[in-house]
């Protein structure tokens, strides 16, 4: 008797009954303003056409009409959630380009910036992504660690956000005993921390249900998407420039890369759990390895951003005027290009620089993750639910600031 | 496994694409011509493991200077996850018209909006590219911002920005202060 | 019974209490002024930097919804945008489109420099100041404005709506 009693569900046929939805670029899960044109059959997706631009603000012409030094204060507003790692991309890859040799003190100061700032991105994106799932209370919970990184931040450079903390040679300010101290009450604590994230959310079947499974992308199609950070390592690729070109203090510092294996979105939150732990674990080193020293390297150019330069500026030109002076007296430019990446939070940021032997750069370039990562939501989105696909675009970590430029 | 011979074996089998290698702080990168690049991409992905595709961008080389610089060029920073070397093309496209280079989607599907990206911001055409059209600026944009010919605040207002000006005009009358005003005006 | 005190008691300026009766005596404007000055609801919009110092102002720190303020997903059930971040030619139209859906009576809180005046932005992609489109009421200056700073600009919004007169009678 049952075996008659099948239903009929009627198919769709053309696109008839496929009715399109525009999510965004107002929405509140869609981390920013991103837009997504979505054909849907159902609840099914058919179609996913991401449409992004909305913050595009012209960086990279922008760039092109500023100084190396000027520049830097752009980055910030690459990544807001981690200004700081931009600020170090930034100048390796001025450095490098300029050949400019960075203290060793400073270098430990950028790791440390760095993880301190990849910290609090993987909070705010457990955040968002666990509130766009459904979890409420681990947003506040990552928030209340949050700030206190952004105190330290506040108390380090003045600014909580958009920090500008590094400048050509080093960085601009030295750590107090009193960041020192804050600094590692925190990580002492932060452990702790992690594990009432888990406990809230890994045993919680409905952030269960949602993630495993979901957007499971093989380690063949990350490559092939151009993913990279965690969302690449989730499939068990082994890429992460701290370990492939290491850069600042990495070389002298121990930490592990953790790998997922089934590449899907559980296996990237895993993922991202476990570098926080690697990053506690590196700023514990970086607390008690700090080498002494100067903060700026000793052939750096005289751009040291807003405090005493350390050519001498005649009274009367304006600070301004004489910073954009000081850059095109130096005999450090030579015509050449260089593409130099680090690993931001959110993936690989590189930067591609052009220099013909101005004090600004003929052409900045840059490969940002989030653009590439919400290229691939085109073919992650395809065939999945709607819920599902805040769940990936949670999953990518994307943020628009980055992505549009 | 060094970019050096890589850069090396990459002449030899196109002998007559590769126009100079040059070095620079260290990184390798070959200008090259544009017709042959989807398979020297391909012979460096298949041969050399190059299977990261880092970067793809333009350069528009108007006031720039050089030996085998045409006035666009497309740049693809590879990357071999395995062996950890990397190698950077540097296509030269002639000026035209319509400036195009194949495109190299069918190797990477990631290269499908870089793609799109150099082709909103410069104006270089990829041939057989699935969905070729703007994508950071409206699809109404006029010029395109990276050529160095683009003033940095525009060359003309955008059209859309225009009609909303127009329609704010329109809208202020039901605004609650200028309504007020108007009903006073009237009085 | 004890003799009756008819008089008023002012207890604010412009309200009296009646003793005895457990009323009060208040002009409209000002009761609906009170009304609306504790209960601004803005529409979640972040557009850029801004929106995360704003997701912090609305977290446990500061605490937004003790001054009433209670983000809404809707722009129809808000009643006060706050644009924070940069405001790009592409995007204005969409920001123009949120506000027109909101119901009077809105107010409008630019959130940042770029949103003020276009900030280090001066290229052309992007709108020199949320005012060449949107009547704005508060500006908040900073890059990003921290947390206390919104909070200080929602304080001034509070104000500015407690001294307006006569804003519910548009069509009467």
């Amino acid at each position: 008797m049952t075996e008659s009693a099948t239903i009929n569900v009627p198919v769709a046929q053309g696109n008839e009954d496929k009715y399109k939805l525009k999510m965004g670029p107002q929405h509140p899960a869609t981390h920013g303003v991103l837009r997504v044109d979505l054909e849907l059959d159902g609840e099914t997706i058919t179609d996913c056409d991401p449409k992004v631009g909305y913050l595009h603000r012209g960086f990279e012409k922008l760039a092109e009409h500023r100084t190396y030094a000027q520049n830097l204060v752009l980055t910030d507003r690459l990544d807001y959630m981690a200004a700081m790692a931009n600020n170090v991309g930034y100048c390796e890859a001025v450095e490098k380009l300029l050949d400019i040799q960075v203290s060793n003190r400073a270098r430990f100061l950028r790791v440390m910036v760095c993880e301190m700032a990849r910290l609090a991105s993987h909070l705010l994106w457990l955040a968002t992504h666990a509130l766009d799932i459904g979890a409420m209370t681990v947003f506040l919970y990552a928030f209340r660690e949050r700030e206190t990184l952004m105190e330290i931040f506040a108390e380090l450079c003045g600014s909580r956000l958009t920090n500008t903390y590094t400048c050509l040679g080093g960085v601009r300010q030295d750590v107090t005993h009193e960041i020192m101290r804050k600094l590692d009450n925190f990580i002492n604590e932060f452990p702790a921390c992690i594990e009432e994230y888990e406990t809230l959310i890994d045993t919680n079947r409905i952030w269960l249900k949602r993630t495993i499974g979901v957007a499971p992308v093989s380690a063949e199609m990350g490559l092939d998407l151009c993913l990279t950070g965690a969302s690449l390592r989730g499939s068990g690729v082994d890429y992460d420039i701290r370990k492939h070109v290491p850069y600042a203090a990495y070389d002298q510092i121990d930490f592990e890369v953790p790998l997922g294996e089934t590449g899907d979105t559980y296996a990237r939150y895993r993922c991202r759990m476990e570098e926080m732990r690697q990053s506690n674990y590196i700023l514990r080193q970086c607390i008690e390895k700090m080498p002494p020293g100067a903060i700026v390297g000793e052939d750096a150019p005289d751009l040291v951003m807003p405090t005493t330069p350390r050519k001498k500026v005649t009274a009367d030109t304006s600070a301004r005027q004489g910073l954009i002076k000081l850059i095109e007296d130096r005999d450090v430019y030579m015509e050449g290009d260089i593409y130099v990446a680090t690993e931001v939070p959110k993936g690989e940021l590189g930067f591609y620089f052009i220099s013909d032997c101005k004090g600004k750069p003929y052409r900045m370039h840059i490969r940002s993750p989030s653009f590439i990562h919400i290229g691939a939501l085109e073919t992650l989105g395809k065939g999945v639910m709607v819920a599902d696909l805040i769940a990936i675009i949670g999953t990518l970590d994307v943020v628009l600031g980055e992505c549009d430029r | 496994m060094e970019s050096i011979l890589i850069a090396e074996d990459l002449r030899n089998n196109f002998p007559n694409a590769i126009f100079e290698t040059q070095i620079h702080r260290g990184q390798f990168s070959s200008i090259v011509a544009p017709e042959p690049i989807v398979e020297m991409c391909r012979f460096l992905k298949e041969d050399y493991k190059m299977n990261h595709l880092n970067c793809l961008t333009g350069v528009d080389n108007l006031s720039r200077k050089g030996k085998h610089f045409e006035r666009f060029e497309v740049i693809y920073q590879l990357y071999s996850i395995e062996y950890r070397v990397g190698l950077r093309l540097k296509a030269q496209i002639k000026d035209s018209e319509d400036p195009s280079i194949d495109s190299i989607t069918s190797l990477w599907t990631g290269a499908d909006w870089l793609e799109r990206e150099t082709f909103d911001l410069l104006g270089i055409t990829f041939n057989e590219h699935p969905n070729l059209k703007r994508i950071l600026t409206p699809e109404d944009w006029e010029g395109h911002p990276l050529q160095k010919t683009y003033k940095l605040k525009g060359n003309t207002e955008w059209n859309g920005f225009t009609k909303l000006k127009e329609k704010v005009k329109q809208l202020k009358q039901f605004d609650f202060y200028s309504a007020q005003e108007g009903t006073h005006s009237n009085d | 019974m004890g003799k009756m005190n008819n008089d008023l008691m002012q207890i604010e300026d412009g309200i009296k209490f009646i003793p005895g009766a457990s009323a009060l005596v208040a002009p409209l404007n000002k009761i609906i002024n009170w009304g609306r000055a504790g209960s601004i609801w803005p529409a979640t919009f972040g557009l850029a930097c801004c929106a995360i110092e704003m997701m912090v102002a609305g977290a446990a720190t500061n605490d937004l919804d003790r001054f009433g303020i209670i983000f809404r997903a809707s722009p129809r059930q808000a009643d006060c945008l706050i644009l924070a971040g940069t405001i790009t030619k592409k995007m204005a139209p969409v920001v123009r489109r949120v506000y027109d859906q909101m119901p009077e009576p809105r107010y409008v809180l630019a959130m940042g420099s770029c949103a003020c005046t276009g900030g280090v932005f001066d290229t052309y992609a992007v709108v020199q100041g949320a005012d060449e489109f949107l009547p704005v009421d508060v500006y908040i200056p900073g890059c990003p404005p921290r947390p206390e700073a919104l909070l200080e600009g929602l304080i001034k919004l509070q104000e500015k709506i407690m001294q307006e007169q006569g804003r519910w009678s548009q069509f009467s």
